[in-house]
């Protein structure tokens, strides 16, 4: 089914902030089995410069996806979101997420295409800190796989 | 920011230490519960199959912050990855045994770039298949 091209374009407002724990972050470090001291003692991530733990590459994405997904739920859009599949996914950092972070997420749909019976959508989530300041930019190319002939 | 690794030690084509990071079913339902991505697919073989998979799969995002680790574990400082792409070309498939999966990554600079960055070239593969294509890193060096 053909996507609404309207939404090509369009953002929405910030997301409620999300609070980054220091736990949370340890959570996740542990779950991709990363013992990097950066991410679990706040005085080795102190002594590489970071004012408390920073999360790993990749935290910020439960963060933007969760944003994403709002986005793309809305039926006017048409996506059959039990069909998506991640596609492509890009960072950039102007720095790296830390706890005590309270991040709001603004997220823009910026291409909307067909191929080969496939819906794939670009989102692209600017994440701010508190003070406005820039965090960090993820760009989530999802792909809804056509369905199978009955 | 403080890598450990400088700018002016590295030329194109020096290789980083290469990874390699097991997976198994315990492995993808405590990465669920981290991330609150609870998609079916990572944790329940028949839903998986009813959707077209071989089997259960690792969420693509796992697999993204697995390889990455061979960067921020050559840096010193996670801090410096400035950028961080991937293509998800082939799912991970984890079975349901002792064993799981293995995903193994190996990565080299590709280019120097200024400002004292470089871009890195990662290789994920598992199962003999690559996993991840177009995967770079930018990194900020000392």
């Amino acid at each position: 089914m053909a996507l609404d091209q309207s939404f090509v374009g369009r953002s929405y407002p910030p997301t409620a902030p999300y609070e980054v724990g220091r736990e949370k972050i340890r959570e996740f470090a542990e779950a991709v089995g990363d013992p990097n001291p950066a991410y679990l003692d706040p005085e080795a991530a102190k002594a590489l410069g970071h004012c408390d733990l920073i999360a790993p590459p990749t935290f910020v994405f439960a963060i933007t996806f969760k944003a994403a997904r709002d986005v793309i739920a809305d039926p006017r859009l048409g996506l059959d979101y039990s069909r998506v599949v991640h596609g492509d996914q890009k960072f950039a950092y102007s720095r790296p997420v830390r706890a005590g972070d309270r991040l709001a997420v603004t997220s823009t749909i910026e291409a909307i295409k067909s191929l080969a019976g496939n819906d794939i959508i670009d989102v692209r989530g600017e994440v701010h800190d508190e003070a406005g300041e820039h965090v960090v930019t993820a760009w989530t190319k999802l792909v809804a796989r056509a369905a199978e002939e009955a | 920011m403080a890598a450990k690794i400088g700018y002016d030690e590295v030329e194109v084509g020096t290789e980083l230490p290469a990874g390699t990071f097991p997976v198994t079913r315990a492995t993808l339902v405590r990465y669920a519960g981290a991330s609150g991505d609870f998609n079916p697919i990572h944790w329940n073989e028949k839903f998986a199959k009813e959707v077209g998979l071989p089997d259960v799969i690792a969420h693509g995002m796992f697999t993204m912050a697995e390889a990455i680790r061979v960067v921020t574990d050559w840096a010193g400082d996670p801090g410096a990855v400035v950028e961080y792409g991937v293509r998800f070309t082939k799912p991970v498939v984890v079975p349901n045994d002792d064993e799981g999966a293995v995903v193994e990554v190996s990565a080299k600079v590709g280019a120097k770039l200024d400002d004292r960055r470089v871009r890195v070239d990662l290789t994920a593969m598992s199962a003999g298949q690559k996993v991840l294509g177009m995967s770079r890193a930018v990194v900020r060096l000392g």
